[in-house]
């Protein structure tokens, strides 16, 4: 079956610098992916070229197997079956909130677009609201019409630039579940642009984690936090520190907080230094261990404590310990690891040899 | 004016308004500094004698003289009518102006009435003088112009601006007569005596003295003769009647007098046409009514001034050539702003 | 059509490199720039002329006194501006009294009336013959000269007139920095025990500082640049001296010397005015606004108050409008004839096709920016924007001196070459008129269009092309609604502003066409003020529009009102 979306090896300019250099991702009809970066990383340069609003320098774009997008020529945004949410909603302000909601519904009969409007209102719960206009809704309702004026007239790809940094962080995670849900509803594909990883882990099956114009890994959030491919996906993931350590065997490395069991790659022979992964959840308190950390800080987080660790050795580690553990700063407790797979680097090198 | 719409509408960026005057022959076009009023039914007159048509563009003086000397070789302009015989020597310096030889008209007009080289003509004359409040100034405290920086009048005085072109004439004869440097030191004078700083017109002066501000104004008589004629303004003809007319200068050289005159383009289309209507236009019917309907004096000599204005009485008037008026004009003028004369 | 979208360039790209790729809007965006700037550029070549005989004649008598007749009227206006400027949008933004309301808007009224045509109406107000006098003489039964009574044809009469009709600059300016400065300061002035004197003085005013100078500023560029009013008056100001030096004198350089000297004094004005707008945008507080404290003004007070805020109105706009309307019903008769019905149509018509043409204009420039973000635009826009500054009488001059020089040379050269004569193509025509109204309002309209663009956000382009339409159908269907009511306030504004002015239109007018402002200037220098009402009236009722249109913008600034900026009006 052919992608809905393939994107070939895309390098694009911006303002004479590689925003973008030699892309290439492919999305199915009824995934949701997302491109996941710190700024200026290029994601939304990226998406932008997937609308039709950059012309890229290099390779090609291609929406269900015709060629949108290729070097120095793209079809025009109104051409391309798109529909996009921006970060600042950009709603019409002179049309109410049906009228909006109707912009993209010109070429199709009447009675159609006023079943598929009321359908929509529906969707995002806001039938009362047909008449108001943007200005008098809260900024959740209008991103909300927002996203039902870009769904309306169906198009294949969806895509989001920044939905949710205008909103409040303790709904973001729960606003992108919400757009998830509607978005597999209508069964749309859709492609989501943040630098926000629980946003991405929320709402998109792929992710792809975007470096300086590269994408670095392209992969389920599952896969992105256990197995990040290089050193910046394990930085820019989850939580974690790196913990010196030595292999001693094909399935044993050293490290000051014991062996660490686990399958190491090819080409890692004995003795080699090399750096590893410890996440939070990694590190268990346990009383009976034989090392003990001291605590130099905590965070209280409900339902756990996220203590900061300084072992014997210096290194600092990070431990998540549900919370009627709590430890007082500058004690000793005992800590153990349990880590279920080894992510593991040469030191000094970026790249996991897999 | 409103044919003209559609053209000010479609070129804004080619029109050229005065360009709307046409050539066609057995024609003058008049442009006059004269209110239409004033003239028009002299020239409908000259046009039923003579056949020519008259084609009248009015406006205000210095404004037709910048739009003469801009329109240049173009300029649809044969007769050029405006008032002060200093604005006629400004358009001369200029040169759009043309001298003609005409034995009829320079037998008619008195000789310092008009320019000795035959450039412009005097139409009408005016005279400069002093107004006194009837009820506070005796006619004998009064002599001469040169007088009136005596400081006896300190504070008396009431004249309009030296901005104004007719006290620039005025100032300009005196220097013909008295030398710059007397003339300066009069002026110096004349300012001390200011009642007030200069504001206003020349009936806004009379209406100064009769309101009590000053005892004295001076100003041109045809504003004297408008005030007691006024039909709709009751207080100018009551200010009019407070004061009199003093003749000043009757011992030596005589009253300061200007003229209304008129002058040919040099750039004339219609010389000969042009010439006629000059000829008519010093005509003794003509003379009789032209200055009768402005309050002014004819320049013709058998032709008796109205009689309002004899009523006013017989004076001997300046003879010095006009022409000197507008050759000082520049000096009066620098003259004044030295003084203080504002 | 260009692409909407093209990314924005940085600021840090070198001017030069960008010229060299600058492409055709870019480029026609800097021959607008420096056309519109041909004007200043004649007058300021001045300087370089070799000093006349005139010149040297001016500075010994008569450029002093247009040195000091203008400082004396600025330190005048400023004063009297800032008085009553200040004062009455203080009461209005935090205190409450009674008519606070109406005040709010109605303060702005007198900039309705052009300073010349209030300048007459008070002279003929307190003419020997007007209702004051007349009543004063039968009152105690006076006549001819038995009495003093002060003459308002003064410098001191023109500050008052000046600071009458400018002084809503002051106000507008300083209420908005009143409404704006932080809530939280003057509660916690209040907590402090301030009174409502105190909390001014000590807070309130030291913050509005820089919008009231910029206000006040403003206010001294518009009397410098006023000639009605001080040639009525008898005032020897630099435009005077400039007509007076270029008709009376005849001598067009010495003219341009002194409308380079005025130049200099208005660019120091500029200067002060720009730097304290820049100071102002830092007392910008946070974008949460909650009600002002509202000092309530009990009794006595508020009558007080209320007395002093109708003060303003009253001798500013009420009392010289009845004049003006007793006048011309007085005279309605005879004035309202066809020549006046000409008149009126030359007005409006010419006063619409500057609008047009600074509209245009300002779109253009206005859209070069949003495009081509960057240094180039930015400052061809800022540039195309400083006529606001420059006198009238000045751009007249700047204007006719290259219109003349090419005029002549077309003509003698087509002579030469064809023996046909052009004629005049550009000096003494209504062109002329228009180029130096597009020079003196385009800022209005640029600023206006600058609004009303940065209502619609790219990202509202980008969505409407998401949404199937076509760059052009962007612009019609997205652009077009949001800016229409902004666009139609740009047409209104040079509207408005081209029927006020006068001395440009003295200098540059056809032959025998005249506007209402000219004519009502004539006839009231003529002595005529009654006939003068008819076509005064008729500027004045123009002139309300704005205030109408500002009123709105008021009643929008009210704190606790919306201030989303996503409305369209």
């Amino acid at each position: 079956m052919t992608a809905l979306l393939e994107v070939q090896k895309i390098s694009l300019l911006y303002d004479k610098t590689q925003a973008v250099n030699a892309v290439s991702f492919s999305l199915n009809e009824g995934e949701i992916g997302c491109l996941l970066g710190p700024s200026g990383c290029g994601k939304t340069t990226l998406l932008r070229s997937i609308a039709g609003f950059e012309i890229p320098s290099e390779g090609r774009i291609l929406l269900n197997g015709e060629e949108v997008s290729r070097k120095g020529w793209g079809l025009p945004p109104e051409r391309r079956n798109i529909g996009m949410v921006f970060q600042d909603f950009a709603l019409f302000p002179n049309l109410n909130v049906e009228q909006n909601i109707a912009f993209g519904l010109r070429r199709m009969p009447r009675s159609y677009s006023k079943s598929r409007i009321e359908q929509l209102l529906e969707m995002i719960e806001l039938s009362d609201s047909a008449k108001k206009y943007p200005h008098q809704l809260s900024g959740g309702q209008q991103q909300r019409i927002a996203l039902a004026r870009a769904m309306a007239p169906r198009p294949e790809i969806l895509l989001l630039d920044e939905p949710f940094s205008s909103m409040d962080i303790e709904l973001r995670e729960q606003l992108a579940r919400d757009v998830r849900k509607l978005l597999r509803l209508e069964g749309m594909s859709a492609i989501l642009v943040t630098h926000d990883q629980y946003e991405a882990f929320a709402m998109a099956d792929q992710i792809g984690v975007m470096n300086k114009g590269e994408i670095q890994q392209w992969d389920s959030s599952y896969n992105l936090y256990h197995q990040p491919k290089n050193r910046f996906v394990a930085d820019f993931i989850g939580q974690g520190v790196i913990l010196e350590g030595t292999v001693n065997s094909p399935q044993e490395v050293d490290t000051e907080l014991g062996l660490i069991v686990g399958s190491v790659p090819d080409g890692y022979k004995q003795g080699c230094p090399v750096d590893i992964l410890v996440r939070p959840d990694d590190i268990l308190h346990d009383d009976d261990a034989n090392e003990f950390a001291e605590v130099i800080d905590k965070a209280f987080r409900g339902a756990e404590f996220l203590y900061t660790l300084k072992m014997p050795s210096g290194s600092k580690v990070l431990c998540l310990t549900p919370s009627h553990h709590d430890h007082a700063i500058g004690e000793k407790i005992g800590v153990k690891l349990d880590i279920d797979h080894l992510v593991i680097f040469k030191r000094h090198s970026k790249f996991q040899v897999e | 004016m409103l044919k003209y719409l559609p053209l000010i509408l479609l070129s804004t960026l080619f029109s050229a308004i005065g360009s709307s005057i046409s050539y066609a022959s057995g024609e003058v076009n008049v442009y006059s500094a004269r209110k239409e009023a004033l003239i028009k039914p002299l020239l409908d007159n000259f046009s039923n004698d003579t056949g020519v048509k008259v084609n009248l563009v009015t406006g205000k003086a210095d404004a037709l003289l910048s739009r003469i000397k801009h329109e240049g070789r173009n300029t649809p302009a044969d007769l050029f009518i405006t008032t002060d015989s200093g604005r006629l020597h400004r358009a001369k310096q200029a040169g759009v102006l043309q001298a003609i030889q005409d034995t009829q008209i320079e037998q008619t007009i008195p000789g310092h009435l008009r320019d000795p080289e035959g450039y412009w003509f005097g139409l009408s004359q005016r005279s400069r003088v002093i107004f006194y409040a009837k009820d506070r100034v005796k006619p004998s405290e009064l002599s001469s112009y040169e007088d009136l920086a005596d400081p006896k009048w300190k504070k008396r005085i009431c004249i309009r601006s030296s901005n104004n072109i007719y006290n620039q004439s005025l100032v300009a004869s005196m220097i013909a007569s008295n030398g710059e440097k007397a003339t300066e030191k009069w002026a110096k004078g004349l300012v001390d005596n200011f009642a007030r700083r200069p504001k206003g017109g020349d009936r806004d002066q009379i209406k100064a003295v009769a309101a009590g501000q000053c005892d004295i104004a001076v100003a041109n008589t045809y504003y004297y003769g408008k005030m007691l004629t006024s039909k709709k303004d009751a207080t100018q003809r009551a200010a009019a009647n407070k004061v009199a007319v003093f003749w000043p200068n009757q011992n030596d050289r005589g009253t300061h007098v200007n003229i209304s005159g008129a002058a040919i383009t040099a750039a004339s289309k219609n010389k000969t046409n042009a010439i006629k209507l000059l000829q008519y236009l010093v005509s003794d019917e003509a003379q009789q009514w032209y200055a009768k309907v402005n309050f002014e004096y004819p320049v013709v000599d058998k032709v008796n001034a109205s009689q309002l204005l004899q009523s006013w009485g017989n004076f001997k008037a300046d003879t010095i050539n006009l022409s000197k008026l507008g050759s000082n004009n520049a000096a009066a003028v620098k003259l004044m702003d030295r003084a203080g004369w504002r | 059509m260009a692409n909407l979208n093209a990314p924005p360039r940085s600021l840090t790209d070198s001017w030069l490199s960008r010229a060299v790729f600058a492409n055709g809007w870019q480029l026609s965006s800097i021959l607008i720039a420096v056309v519109l700037g041909i004007p200043i550029f004649s007058v300021l070549s001045s300087i370089f002329e070799p000093s006349s005989d005139t010149w040297q004649h001016l500075s010994e008598t008569l450029l002093n006194d247009y040195i000091i007749n203008s400082l004396i009227l600025a330190a005048g206006v400023s004063v009297g501006t800032f008085l009553i400027g200040v004062n009455t949008a203080w009461l209005t933004s935090v205190c409450v009294f009674p008519g606070r309301r109406i005040f709010e808007w109605a303060l702005l009224l007198p900039m309705a009336m052009p300073a010349y045509i209030i300048a007459y109406t008070y002279t003929g107000f307190l003419d020997f013959a007007g209702p004051i006098q007349t009543t004063l003489r039968e009152a105690m039964g006076w006549g001819y000269g038995d009495y003093w009574f002060p003459d308002i044809r003064s410098i001191e009469g023109a500050i008052v007139m000046f600071s009458l009709v400018l002084y809503p600059y002051v106000y507008l300016l300083s209420r908005a920095a009143f409404l704006e400065q932080s809530v939280c300061v003057l509660e916690v002035g209040r907590t402090l025990g301030c009174s409502i004197w105190r909390s001014f003085f000590t807070i309130a005013l030291p913050l509005a500082r820089p919008a009231i100078i910029a206000g006040v500023s403003l206010a001294i560029m518009e009397t410098l640049a006023d000639y009605g009013t001080v040639k009525y008056f008898g005032v020897d100001t630099f435009t005077t001296g400039i007509f007076r030096t270029w008709f009376g004198l005849d001598d067009h350089s010495a003219a341009a010397q002194l409308a380079s000297m005025l130049l200099g004094f208005v660019f120091l004005l500029v200067l002060l005015e720009r730097w304290s707008r820049s100071k102002a945008q830092y007392h910008h507080t946070t974008g949460k606004y909650k009600q002002l404290p509202q000092y309530k003004l009990a009794g006595l007070r508020g009558w007080i108050a209320f007395a002093m805020c109708l003060l303003p109105l009253l001798l500013g706009f009420i009392l010289p409008s009845l004049q003006l309307g007793q006048w011309a019903w007085q005279t309605h008769e005879e004035m309202l004839n066809s020549n006046f019905i000409t008149l009126t149509l030359n007005s409006l018509l010419l006063a619409a096709g500057a609008s047009i043409i600074a509209l245009i204009i300002a779109l253009y420039l206005g859209y070069g920016t949003r495009i081509y973000k960057g240094i180039i635009m930015s400052s061809v826009q800022r540039i195309s924007s400083m006529g606001y500054a420059i006198p009238g009488t000045v751009i007249a001059i700047g204007v006719i001196i290259p219109f003349a020089a090419i005029d002549n040379h077309v003509d003698s050269w087509l002579r030469q070459h064809w023996d046909i004569s052009s004629g005049l193509l550009l000096s003494g025509t209504v062109f002329a008129l228009l180029f130096a109204y597009t020079v003196r309002f385009l800022s209005v309209s640029i600023q206006t269009v600058e609004a009303a663009l940065g209502k619609v956000r790219p990202s509202m382009d980008d969505a409407a092309r998401s949404l199937g339409r076509k760059p052009l159908q962007v612009l019609r269907e997205v652009h077009l609604p949001i800016m229409k009511g902004s666009l139609l306030t740009a047409l209104l504004l040079v509207y408005v502003d081209v029927l006020k002015e006068l001395p440009a239109t003295l200098i540059l007018r056809p032959f025998n066409f005249n506007t209402l402002a000219v004519r009502a200037f004539e006839l009231a220098s003529d002595e005529r003020l009654a006939d003068s009402a008819s076509a005064a009236l008729m500027i004045v009722a123009a002139g309300i529009i704005p205030v109408i249109m500002l009123s709105r913008s008021i009643n929008r600034s009210r704190p606790g009102s919306q201030r989303n900026n996503d409305s369209t009006t």
